[in-house]
């Protein structure tokens, strides 16, 4: 009897699992159903699950619109998403191995100050740093859309926890072999702390991305434009075929979908680490 | 440095001994730096920028000096209390909501015997996805004010009226939309935090539960998973709220379109986006708004850190 209940209760549970997993699936499912239906299809009155035609012309259709700079924009933020990831983990690893390993009187005051701009966000800055950039005349330009964004207080964060978890004995061996603090880094910490390394690139990728509000700020020109600052401008203006802007919005999502399909290990480990709780 | 520079006193006290200073600054330095000209300058100079009337400038030289105008302004302005306000009230929704269905999807998840990556993927995938994307699809497809909107079409089956769910104020359906949308988004991100958490509960713990005579389900989850969860819930909290608080992708492209962004639900962001760099570029009073909310963030999250005794050595 009692383990009748335990089994339907187990049971009970996976349908309502299988239901939740549906409901989080059907927005990306409808993002491909409208990208590759005809715009008849989209606001056809009586909503079908399946799409009436299959237009797979709709790919190419969309990157030959002379309204939407589709292929530039993907170039831009490819761009974007690579020299922001490199960069921010070459910094923050330098950086948080120093902070970890390296003795130095005052390196508590400088890590105090590197973790108290967790506690501004980025995003309330962005006034001070439009000001700053602007300044510097880099708007619209690809260091403008960068270099601001690739001191990342939280991946050097991530970084120094991990390196003090590091095995001492590895660099002490290094160092009884004449290695300095340059080459023990770059030849037996590097090496043997790559799911670190691909934990907060993959993550600092997907957030490159992803960023909508500093490129919109920055990127005010059409050369410069994202594909998110793309995608968004004909959104809220709304004069671009529904069939155009899904499979647009589809394709720019599929360069990730991929990586984190790939990568899902090390993004998982990479999340774990960013609740600061342990 | 020629190692015959060292004797110096000066030089061993700046190079630290066998050069540790030296390499310290060459390997947080960068970083350090770069920090500093892009987080603390441009804050500095924020602060200076709100005491002047600067407007489509960025620079105070040639703008009046206006005191603590800006700041007199913003806090009487209703306009920027009113998105205080509207971070209250999605911070109300979304923090609980997000809160609960990422422990649920955590609980479900890590009980499953088969399948569990699948399901792991599954509500985490949404995550590589954009605020922008998904605003898409909240906004034309699901959301979709006209007949053919899904929202709309499953209503008209069971013969309900239509809906404008984004511009019906009264009710303000806007909100289900903004809510569900953030919250179709982050639930898998923070759904890992507590699965990690979970893993993280000493087996033990359930074994003296059951020689206890502890009825597995409620009784269980009360008085073992869930305080033993608790380092995890206080940093999920944290981070909903800072990411509440930032809250402006899934606002913009949402509610904006060709005739501009409506005069209700503006977060503070939305607020100063179109305060600093909209029509009028009042720098000076944006940058005063920058430094309120910076203020505001900095006092709750201390705040939130000592009601939590975040900090304080546990177990």
């Amino acid at each position: 009897m009692h383990d009748a209940l335990t089994r339907a209760g187990r049971a009970l549970r996976l349908v309502f699992l299988i239901a939740l997993a549906l409901l989080f699936l059907i927005p990306l499912y409808l993002l491909v159903r409208n990208g590759l239906a005809t715009e008849r299809d989209i606001t056809a009155p009586g909503w079908t699950f399946f799409p009436h035609t299959l237009q797979w012309s709709n790919l190419t259709e969309v990157f030959r619109d002379p309204n939407l700079p589709l292929g530039r924009a993907l170039l831009s933020s490819t761009l974007i998403a690579v020299s922001t990831t490199l960069g921010t983990v070459l910094l923050a690893s330098l950086a948080g191995y120093g902070l970890a390993r390296i003795p130095y009187r005052r390196a508590d005051l400088v890590f105090y100050a590197i973790l108290g701009t967790l506690m501004v966000p980025a995003a309330v800055t962005f006034v001070p740093s439009f000001v700053l950039v602007s300044t510097l005349g880099w708007i619209s330009t690809l260091r403008g859309l960068v270099v601001p964004t690739l001191f990342s207080a939280f991946a050097c964060f991530i970084f120094r926890q991990y390196f003090l978890g590091f095995p001492q004995e590895l660099e002490d061996a290094a160092r009884v072999d004449g290695l300095g603090y340059w080459r023990t880094y770059w030849r037996i910490v590097v090496p043997n702390a790559r799911p670190v390394f691909a934990a907060v690139g993959t993550i600092v990728f997907i957030g490159a991305w992803n960023a909508f509000l500093w490129p919109l700020v920055i990127g005010q020109d059409r050369e410069a434009w994202t594909v998110q600052v793309a995608l968004s401008t004909f959104t809220t203006a709304q004069n671009l075929n529904l069939h155009e802007l899904f499979v647009a919005a589809a394709v720019s999502i599929a360069p990730l979908v991929v990586v984190f399909l790939l990568l899902q290990r090390y993004i998982v480990a990479g999340v774990e680490r960013s609740g600061i709780d342990d | 440095m020629a190692p015959g520079a060292e004797p110096r006193s000066l030089g061993v006290r700046l190079l630290g001994p066998q050069r540790r200073n030296l390499w310290f600054w060459l390997f947080v330095g960068p970083f350090a730096i770069g920090l500093g000209l892009f987080t603390y300058v441009p804050l500095a100079w924020s602060v200076y920028l709100s005491f002047f009337d600067a407007h489509n400038t960025v620079s105070p030289a040639g703008s009046d000096f206006v005191g603590l105008g800006n700041y007199g302004a913003m806090l009487s302005d209703p306009a920027f209390l009113g998105s205080l306000g509207t971070f209250l009230l999605f911070t109300a929704f979304i923090v609980p909501a997000t809160y609960a269905l990422s422990l649920a999807l955590a609980l479900m998840v890590n009980r499953l015997r088969f399948a569990q990556a699948f399901f792991r993927s599954v509500f985490f995938l949404p995550t590589a996805c954009s605020y922008v994307v998904a605003a898409v699809i909240w906004k034309l497809s699901i959301f979709n004010g006209v007949r053919f909107g899904l929202a709309n079409t499953m209503l008209g089956w069971f013969g309900a009226e239509q809906t404008a769910w984004l511009s019906t104020t009264d009710p303000p359906w806007y909100w289900l939309v903004i809510v569900t949308v953030r919250l179709w988004l982050q639930a898998g991100f923070y759904m890992i935090l507590f699965l990690a958490g979970l893993q993280r509960i000493s087996p033990q713990l359930y074994e003296a539960a059951a020689v206890d005579g502890a009825r597995p389900g409620w009784q269980v989850f009360r008085h073992i998973t869930f305080p033993q969860l608790r380092a995890t819930s206080v940093a999920v909290v944290l981070l909903l709220v800072i990411n509440a608080f930032q809250a402006f992708d899934e606002f913009y492209n949402l509610l904006s379109d060709a005739r501009g962004y409506p005069p209700y639900a503006r977060p503070p962001l939305v607020y100063l986006y179109y305060t600093a760099l909209g029509r009028d570029q009042n720098l000076g009073l944006g940058s005063a708004g920058a430094v309120i909310l910076a203020l505001i963030i900095a006092v709750a999250t201390v705040v939130q850190a000592r009601w939590f005794g975040l900090g304080r050595k546990e177990e």
